[in-house]
């Protein structure tokens, strides 16, 4: 177990980016399984008092980040190039992602509002991305959210997202979900709604 | 009367509309739509006063907000037929559909900020491309593929464009322009720079083949490279031990083999210094 599991903090570190146990399994030639025991010894070692980085599962792989209480530290190596997402990107995100493939037509018609700027600002971020055409006149351009989204926001998979239903307001009558089924998110039915707000 | 209420920043017309509704505590499925219809135009007329651009979004609204109160005071139509149907259909119904929706996702947006917040601060290696610390043969001392390929840019932009009328290509091979830096290298007490190896190339086919003449060089280990400077000269030096001088045309099958090896360069030892300037370490 202990070369594997080396091997395994080794990929990580050089991918940089997450990686998903299959193919972690298929370059160091051993079963899932076991490169999944490796990645629950690796995360154990991280937790160890004094380490700078832990082990994430996020948009479909694992990944090594820095831990959270050296963010400062990092930050002033990095000098963060991006600041936060203003509410109209997010605004614009948060439709894309349970809507997708969505266009900008679709999207304005949600906000009431133009949204090209906020489309370009997370196509720069590398948020989203072009998913294809709509079979419509003038073939408008479909939009999806990136692996990156799952990484910035720290999910598994898309259906790790509440359902939409999650967002009416406790105090809002319940209504008729009319236009508004989520557009990938496979839910199994009842995800648990909402973060625990740490 | 000035009914006033204190909004946030709004994100458009149907964010201004939802804030008015909320901020009220009205029922959003039992808008009273009169008196909803004008704290929007008083707010618009606050905008303008305050010289911010009232877009056309938010006309449309206001022109949409006054078209569903004059419905709401009109009589039902008559029949013409028994339409027994559905009744009336309440003319707000579809302002309240887009209220709902958009209210929707801007719950979902501040979820997702919240998410943003809870999993910010964690960073993963920067995804730059790896290139693997230089073995000791790399050659390239301070240099990055960049710089050569900077530099080599620079000579190429000097070279005379081959005239258009070419009559027969001129022999110019790898091989032999390999031949002519280590004599060049050979016979120059010191360092040679990176320009004087192109020295006379005149044609853009002369320069190409000698910029793949010396990183073939470089990757034998029979010329080292060195920059002191960022963006400084690059220099070249013969590598220790390595007879300066032509080998004949038998390097040519050198290209082959050593496939494997990268021709990108790491850098040895020293931080990016052409990037920003990171601070070494972080204080305890």
């Amino acid at each position: 177990m202990e070369p594997i599991r080396g091997a395994v903090e080794a990929l990580l570190f050089v991918a940089g980016e997450p990686l998903s146990v299959a193919r972690m399994a298929r370059i160091l030639g051993v079963g899932e399984g076991v490169v999944r025991e490796a990645l629950a010894e690796l995360a154990e070692a991280c937790r160890a008092p004094g380490r700078g980085i832990e082990l994430v599962e996020v948009a479909g792989g694992w990944q090594l980040v820095t831990r959270r209480e050296y963010r400062r530290a990092v930050e002033e190596l990095l000098q963060p190039r991006r600041q936060a997402l203003s509410r109209a990107a997010l605004e614009t995100l948060a439709i894309v992602a349970y809507r997708q493939p969505v266009t900008r037509a679709e999207i304005e018609a949600i906000r009431g509002v133009q949204s090209e700027a906020g489309l370009r600002t997370l196509l720069e971020r590398g948020l989203i991305r072009e998913v294809g055409r709509k079979d419509a006149p003038g073939r408008p351009i479909l939009y999806g959210t990136t692996p990156l989204f799952l990484q910035m926001f720290g999910l598994k998979d898309l259906s790790e997202l509440p359902p939409p239903s999650a967002f009416v307001p406790p105090d809002a009558p319940s209504l008729d979900e009319r236009g508004a089924t989520p557009g990938t998110p496979p839910d199994g039915g009842t995800s648990t709604p909402g973060p625990g707000a740490s | 009367m000035a009914y006033t209420v204190r909004l946030d920043r709004f994100e458009g017309p149907l964010d201004l509309l939802l804030q008015l509704i909320e901020r009220q505590e009205i029922d959003i499925h039992d808008i009273p739509i009169a008196r909803i219809t004008e704290q929007y135009l008083e707010h618009l007329e606050a905008m303008r006063r305050l010289d911010l651009e009232v877009t056309s979004e938010f006309v449309v609204l206001a022109a949409q907000l006054i078209e569903i109160k004059a419905r709401m005071l009109l009589p039902p139509e008559p029949r013409a037929q028994e339409e027994e149907a559905a009744e009336e259909p309440d003319p707000r119904e579809e302002l309240v559909r887009r209220l709902l929706e958009y209210r929707r996702y801007k719950e979902a947006a501040r979820y997702l900020s919240q998410l943003a917040e809870q999993h910010g601060g964690r960073y993963p290696r920067l995804a730059e491309a790896i290139e693997p610390l230089a073995g000791e043969l790399s050659g390239l001392e301070g240099v990055t593929l960049e710089d050569l390929v900077r530099a080599f840019a620079t000579v190429l932009a000097a070279a005379r464009e081959t005239p258009e009328v070419v009559v027969e290509p001129e022999e110019v091979t790898v091989a032999q322009q390999m031949d002519a830096i280590l004599r060049l290298l050979a016979a120059t007490a010191g360092p040679v720079t990176f320009r004087a190896c192109f020295s006379g190339r005149a044609t853009r086919l002369e320069v190409v083949v000698t910029f793949l003449a010396l990183l073939e060089l470089i990757r034998q280990g029979r010329v080292r490279v060195r920059q002191d400077r960022a963006f400084g000269e690059i220099v070249l030096y013969p590598a220790e031990g390595v007879r300066a001088e032509p080998a004949g045309g038998e390097e040519r099958g050198g290209r082959r083999g050593a496939g494997a090896e990268r021709e990108s360069g790491g850098e040895t030892g020293a931080a990016p210094a052409a990037e920003e300037a990171a601070p070494g370490g972080t204080p305890a």
